[in-house]
């Protein structure tokens, strides 16, 4: 006989789950005592947000499953950012809920939620078990689902009585998880494929644009292969940067708001893009209108909901990008576009990223610098607003999955988190949360949990006394009338070694490079506080709304 | 912008219709008419779904719903031939003399049955397709409606064809 806690521990480690990030409660002690002498390490966070961003980001740094777990009600509920978070970027994540035991569901018992309800629209899929037999195939339906097709979030909520009610159960050996009613298509459909090949042949000047789908699928050196193959540029989302080394000739970096001008230049000239791994967002696109108004358009992605949702497409392909991309490797021919590509050189040479390289103690430099002394497989994860952007701008990645960001949903106190969840998916490699000052003090908390575990994170704040990017709006398209964005000055060093970690306050450009040297060679976790120029701008913008070859800021000419 | 009946194949599980329509309103979609029962295939239930949208909306519910793991098979059936019925139960006033039996002769007239007679109402219950039903209350309004209550509107294929369960 097992109790139903001890089947879902079962499950979990057969699932191949090492940690999981969680804080305890009411209706979870059945699991927390099964926990207390499993083989899985548990880390004890210090707000459940915080659990479900770590899951996310040992998701995104590993491309396993992630997974975290609350009690009911409030704990429950304070994973559903996290969740949401997730289910923006389609990283799998399985969250497991306590519930009220099955007699009281319905009748607002004490700390009951409705968290199947609350998180229907921001998850995968998600269930509510009801009986203590369902729970171990529900168990691997939840990561079946959350790690295959377009990758997503599940929560299973467990009631109490379901997790201490004994029975007899054995997991099924080598018994493929089958749902009717979910069967992701993996392999593109060959005629769409050979359409792609045609037009592929007959561009002038194609373009790529790569997204989280080519990171998803574990694709980026085919994405690289078919790219040199055929002398096509590739552009990259926010959450596709690390898909192609920023070193690469290929590599025209980021398009969209913020991005580069060479590469929304080249949207904007060319006739062909392929789309690859993305979704045409707003922050992307600007005026959808007017987004690559010259060209055709190819979309490779493995959820059919996205083709066509914002942009019409003349060649869809459903698939798993890595498959598509292989198949198109295959078939295509060997291709030079030397007009284009010197088109391209030349705006890059015009319109170089810059920022002003001055005594002033600037975010940008800060950014190069640490880009100069982290090693490759290093990783670097941000939080929301201007350091996100800048780092996504002046950071260079060479790999994949070592950059870790909040896309979709822009999460302010994702990074330092999910950071710590990055930390044990990889735990040789360096890890730097690039973070703000408004930020940092979302997941402030979880300094108690590095501390705890002396996990290894270093936060590098960009501390400008401000919220950032809402300011620089402001400044711009609100006559520099700065409502409720200025933050009081903070001492973060004093607040780390308040929970006893180290940290170090930086105020000039010369003491930049020894003390992120300090930071990576600290055994532990560290605080970086860098007082940067407080009105700082990411530049080039594109206004919203606007098309997105219509930049403000940044330019050199 | 046209009328399109979606027949939607789901699990017969718990909170499958909530999932379908919380996709609905999350999305923005309007739904007009929704009818939800089991089916032929055991374990199963049928959602019959009537929305107003242009082709492009209708293709981004249509691909939503399929994303969602209860939902088994979606078919927009409105582009082939099909049979549409609704159910509607009208109370209406009919005072026993020449009112009574006009009502009743109207009931004819649709072939409404009388399922119930009191002293100064009856219950008629009416099938048909949306138009018909609609004209049967328009043509009791005059004797005064008591209480009126409309099914969803259910359809099927006309001939073989029928609505696969294979996704």
């Amino acid at each position: 006989m097992k109790t139903g806690a001890k089947i879902l521990i079962e499950g979990l480690q057969r699932e191949g789950v090492e940690t999981i990030f969680g804080y305890p409660g009411g209706v979870v002690l059945p699991i927390y005592d099964e926990l207390y002498d499993s083989p899985l390490q548990h880390i004890l966070v210090r707000h459940e947000q915080a659990a479900a961003h770590a899951a996310d980001g040992y998701a995104r740094a590993s491309g396993r499953v992630g997974v975290c777990l609350a009690t009911s009600g409030p704990g429950a509920c304070n994973l559903v950012t996290g969740i949401a978070t997730a289910y923006m970027d389609s990283i799998p994540v399985v969250a497991l809920t306590g519930q009220v035991p099955t007699s009281l569901l319905g009748n607002d018992a004490f700390q009951e939620s409705d968290i199947t309800g609350i998180t229907m629209p921001v998850t995968k899929h998600n269930y509510l078990v009801k009986k203590t037999e369902d729970l171990g195939h529900i168990v691997r339906e939840a990561f079946y689902i959350a790690g295959t097709g377009r990758q997503g979030p599940v929560l299973v909520d467990l009631p109490k009585d379901v997790t201490t009610r004994e029975i007899e159960y054995e997991f099924p050996e080598n018994e493929p998880v089958v749902l009717r009613g979910y069967q992701p298509t993996y392999r593109g459909h060959a005629r769409q494929v050979d359409k792609a090949v045609e037009m592929i042949a007959e561009a002038e000047r194609p373009l790529i644009y790569a997204g989280g789908g080519v990171i998803s699928s574990n694709a980026s050196s085919d994405l690289v292969s078919l790219a040199e193959t055929l002398m096509i540029p590739i552009t990259t989302t926010l959450m596709g940067l690390g898909a192609i080394p920023c070193t690469h000739p290929l590599n025209l970096g980021m398009l969209g708001m913020h991005g580069t001008r060479y590469a929304n230049y080249a949207v904007t000239e060319s006739d062909l893009l392929i789309a690859i791994g993305v979704r045409f967002d707003d922050r992307v696109t600007g005026n959808v209108q007017t987004f690559a108004p010259n060209a055709r358009i190819i979309h490779i992605d493995i959820d059919p909901a996205e083709i066509g949702k914002n942009k019409k497409v003349d060649v869809p392909i459903v698939g798993d990008v890595g498959a598509v991309l292989s198949d198109l490797l295959a078939k295509v021919r060997k291709k030079q576009n030397d007009n284009w590509m010197e088109r391209i050189r030349v705006w890059k040479e015009r319109h170089p990223m810059k920022f002003r390289d001055d005594d002033v103690l600037r975010p940008q430099f800060i950014i190069r610098e640490l880009s100069n002394l982290l090693l490759p497989d290093d990783v670097i994860v941000s939080e929301v607003g201007q350091n996100q952007m800048w780092t996504a701008q002046y950071y260079c990645f060479r790999k994949p999955r070592t950059w870790i960001t909040s896309g979709g949903l822009g999460t302010m106190g994702y990074g330092f988190p999910a950071a710590m969840g990055v930390h044990f998916a990889c735990p040789d490699r360096t890890v730097f949360d690039i973070a703000g000052d408004g930020s940092f003090q979302m997941n402030i908390q979880e300094l108690g949990t590095v501390a705890q575990y002396n996990i290894p994170v270093k936060v590098a704040i960009l501390n400008n006394r401000f919220l950032g990017m809402v300011r620089q709006w402001q400044e711009l398209f609100y006559d520099r009338r700065y409502s409720f964005t200025e933050l009081p000055p903070v001492d973060f060093v004093r607040i780390a070694q308040a929970y006893g970690v180290d940290g170090i306050k930086v105020e000039s450009c010369e003491e930049v490079r020894p003390a992120l040297q300090a930071a990576i060679d600290c055994d532990g976790p560290f605080v970086l506080d860098f007082r940067i120029e407080r009105e700082e701008n990411v530049f080039p913008m594109v206004p919203a709304g606007a098309a997105i070859n219509e930049m403000i800021g940044g330019d050199t000419e | 912008m046209k009328p399109h009946t979606l027949s939607v194949l789901v699990e017969n599980k718990a909170g499958v219709l909530s999932r379908v329509t919380g996709l609905f309103s999350r999305r923005g979609f309007n739904i007009e008419s929704l009818a939800v029962g089991p089916c032929e295939e055991p374990g199963m239930s049928r959602i019959t779904i009537v929305c107003i949208g242009d082709d492009a909306q209708i293709e981004q519910v249509m691909k939503q719903l399929n994303k969602l793991i209860d939902v088994i098979k979606v078919s927009d059936i409105s582009e082939n031939e099909r049979v549409e019925r609704e159910l509607a139960l009208i109370k209406v006033n009919a005072e026993p003399g020449s009112t009574r039996a006009e009502v009743m002769q109207i009931a004819n007239i649709f072939r409404a049955q009388i399922i119930d007679v009191g002293t100064k109402t009856i219950i008629l219950s009416v099938a048909g397709d949306t138009e018909k039903i609609d004209a049967l209350e328009k043509l009791l309004r005059q004797y005064g409606v008591r209480e009126l209550v409309r099914t969803g509107r259910i359809a099927v294929l006309r001939g073989a064809k029928i609505v696969k369960s294979a996704k």
